[in-house]
């Protein structure tokens, strides 16, 4: 029986933090991700769960302690934002190298400067290439339920990685939405129990963890950690059918939203899709063929599959929510293109950064988007140089 | 609980070394008498996790694909060893509760002053406030001996490193080390402890053996001296703890609960000068002219020395 809720996307990340019930929980609060430890400390406090939380001195040693948690045999858990995440950079990679499968739930935010606590995805796409799988969220539903999937992806024998389960700070994370939870006894049973092949606390068999290598080996481990990066695409689509028999609801690495005969689409990720979806709305209704690919899994990249369901438009906006500094564009933005480019695709495309910092879009900005693809499609292009959604012109 | 308190030098050196030889560390290198005789102290069969913050010891005793350690081990950087083993120690709480593992496991990390006093410091202090049952080992050889001698906040006074060089300009470094024991004393941890290599190694290994088997978080700081960075003929490693402790630059000492207790009070303490002009790194203090530098870092000494004696409750005015 499916239960109708009303609760804010770090309620629903708490919700099914409980019903998995973690062993081991290291956190440090960040804006807008405090809730989540806060909830979980509460909910430990009230003996509705009896994970062990660690409440670290710093979001380095948040990692660093579920790093030991996880290598000890622990199922573990942590969560953070922003720079909380920029600090803990250096052993992102750490987990990944060492094929740690735990979770973390970020709420993305804006990294400084100038210092600032909305939504942005430049803390984790800053970490795009530590070797975390990434899993983004349009909304409190859906935050919900990539947290139930993410241990059975992250801890797959063919896969063995950490996992970022990401959403849009305050925009998904605090605004309270309805909600449709899953019982208890089906998510502890979908999520079943860990049992690590290798871990420190086996009395049966040592083991040393995070060697010094030399380069005889180290391009091998690395390659190893590839394939298990490869291997997680599968296992993504798997444990997503797994899910819709338990939930109903269907998961991919992206959703295609009026996207099959559109001509004219925009490929976005997270909450900014909601929005979208509403101007896609108003668009049809007048006739346009405009479309959505909303990018759900962002690590592993799903570039041959993204280039194929946008191989019937003109034209395709890109939308980065995320400065790169390079001059050009975004992340999303770079690969998406590349992804394109291999699959010798001939639409136009434009790379757009937009929402920095929580500036808000409005269904008129996207509109005005498809307008100008259409327009881009026959020609003329008038996005003009390097584009920024709602930027406030200097008069 | 066993803390018997007794030495039985034969039983213990007889013990199985839990350091396997092997391991790429330097001949002569006190880190790694350090390791072993911490190893030591665990009760013959008694399981442990090892940690380690990056360092020589981490680089030289887990090498893909070979492990020193004949028990489990964990390095995961330079700055977390404290950190990283509060996750295994939870690990093992959350675990043992849930009924998912039944052995008792101990918690044992080293890392270097490089990797304790400075960069890990933050890391050390929160697992040390939480309490977690655990021992930090720090391996104090005054440097960053890894990267090629470069100064720490343990680098004594006056020392030639490859960052303070003694020069024209320079004698070395211009501050004096971090008490880094009083700083983990004043976290109110159940044991704290100094030491160093002194004959049998008993100070070593009691201190040890109560640091492993006292409940909550404990901190043992051991001066292990580093033949390249300190410039000294390797045989001569003993004999420098001795004029260490001898000439109270290196004190003994532990804090029980919050109590602190002298281990050692020299009959004679001697001269700074003897504990100094056996090293390298401070030949430039002999040089005629620098007389004055070496009477500043005895009054250091002599001030440090005495304020211990206070804490300890000893009389200091019979120095």
């Amino acid at each position: 029986m499916a239960i109708k809720e009303r609760m804010s996307g770090n309620e629903a990340v708490a919700h099914a933090i409980k019903q998995i019930n973690p062993d081991v929980m290291p956190a440090f609060p960040i804006t807008p991700s405090t809730e989540i430890p806060q909830f979980v400390s509460t909910m430990i406090a009230n003996g509705e769960i009896d994970t062990e939380f660690i409440p670290v001195e710093s979001e380095h040693s948040s990692m660093s302690a579920a790093i030991g948690a996880e290598a000890a045999g622990a199922r573990t858990l942590t969560a953070t934002s922003s720079c909380g995440l920029a600090l803990m950079w250096e052993v992102l990679y750490v987990a990944a190298s060492n094929r740690l499968p735990l979770m973390m739930e970020v709420v993305n935010r804006a990294l400084s400067g100038p210092i600032n606590i909305n939504a942005e995805h430049s803390d984790s796409m800053g970490a795009r290439d530590s070797g975390w799988i990434q899993i983004y969220a349009e909304n409190n539903q859906e935050v919900y339920d990539n947290t139930i999937q993410a241990y059975r992806i992250s801890e797959h024998k063919d896969v063995m990685l950490p996992i970022m389960i990401c959403q849009d700070g305050f925009i998904t994370s605090h605004a309270v939405e309805n909600i449709t939870l899953i019982e208890d006894e089906p998510v502890k049973k979908f999520v079943g129990t860990y049992e690590p092949e290798h871990y420190l606390l086996n009395a049966q068999e040592k083991m040393s963890v995070g060697p010094y290598a030399i380069s005889s080996y180290c391009m091998e481990a690395k390659r190893a950690q590839a394939e298990g990066m490869r291997n997680a695409k599968k296992v993504i689509l798997d444990v997503a059918k797994e899910f819709e028999a338990i939930s109903g609801r269907s998961y991919g690495f992206f959703e295609e939203y009026q996207l099959e005969d559109a001509e004219y689409a925009i490929v976005a990720i997270g909450s900014v899709c909601g929005t979208i979806k509403d101007a896609i709305d108003k668009m049809r209704s007048e006739g346009k063929k405009v479309g959505l690919l909303k990018v759900r899994v962002f690590r592993p990249f799903p570039g041959e599959e993204m280039a194929e369901a946008l191989k019937s438009c003109k034209a395709i906006a890109i939308m980065d929510r995320c400065e790169g500094y390079n001059s050009v564009g975004g992340p999303l933005g770079a690969e998406l293109t590349a992804a394109l480019y291999r699959a010798k695709s001939t639409a136009e495309t434009v790379n757009i950064i937009y929402g920095l910092s929580g500036r808000d879009v409005k269904t008129s900005d996207v509109e005005d988007v498809y307008d100008k693809l259409q327009t881009l499609a026959a020609g003329e292009d008038l996005f003009g140089e390097y584009p920024y959604l709602g930027l406030r012109s200097a008069e | 609980m066993e803390q018997k308190n007794t030495f039985n030098f034969k039983e213990i050196q007889a013990r199985e070394e839990r350091l396997a030889p092997g391991h790429r560390m330097c001949a002569g290198c006190g880190g790694t008498i350090a390791v072993r005789n911490v190893l030591k102290a665990l009760h013959p069969g008694d399981k442990a996790v090892i940690g380690n913050a990056t360092g020589c010891l981490e680089v030289s005793s887990f090498m893909y694909p070979y492990t020193a350690y004949e028990d489990s081990y964990i390095h995961n950087a330079f700055e977390n060893a404290g950190a990283t083993l509060s996750g295994v120690e939870t690990a093992y709480k959350a675990l043992k509760k849930r009924g998912k593992i039944s052995d008792e496991y101990k918690f044992i990390t080293f890392g270097g002053d490089g990797g304790t006093y400075d960069i890990g410091f933050q890391s050390l202090s929160g697992a040390m406030e939480r309490g977690h049952d655990m021992v930090y080992v720090c391996y104090d050889n005054g440097a960053y001996m890894n990267t090629g001698v470069q100064r720490s906040s343990a680098t004594p006074m006056f020392a030639d490193t490859t960052t303070t060089p003694s020069g024209k300009e320079s004698d070395g470094k211009m501050q004096s080390r971090k008490d880094l024991a009083s700083i983990i004393a004043a976290h109110n941890v159940p044991y704290v402890a100094q030491t160093t290599f002194i004959s049998n190694m008993r100070d070593l290994y009691l201190k040890a053996e109560k640091a492993i088997y006292t409940p909550g978080a404990a901190f043992l700081n051991i001066l292990a001296p580093c033949p390249r960075g300190w410039k000294y003929d390797t045989p001569d490693i003993i004999d420098i703890c001795k004029l260490a402790v001898e000439t109270c630059y290196w004190p003994l000492f532990e804090v029980i609960d919050g109590k602190w207790i002298l281990s050692y009070k020299p009959k004679k303490k001697l001269p700074l000068e003897d504990f100094l002009k056996k090293q390298g790194r401070f030949k430039h203090l002999f040089k005629p002219g620098n007389e004055h530098l070496i009477a500043q870092f005895q009054e250091e000494v002599d001030k440090r020395w005495e304020e211990l004696l206070i804490r300890c409750g000893e009389n200091y005015l019979s120095k």
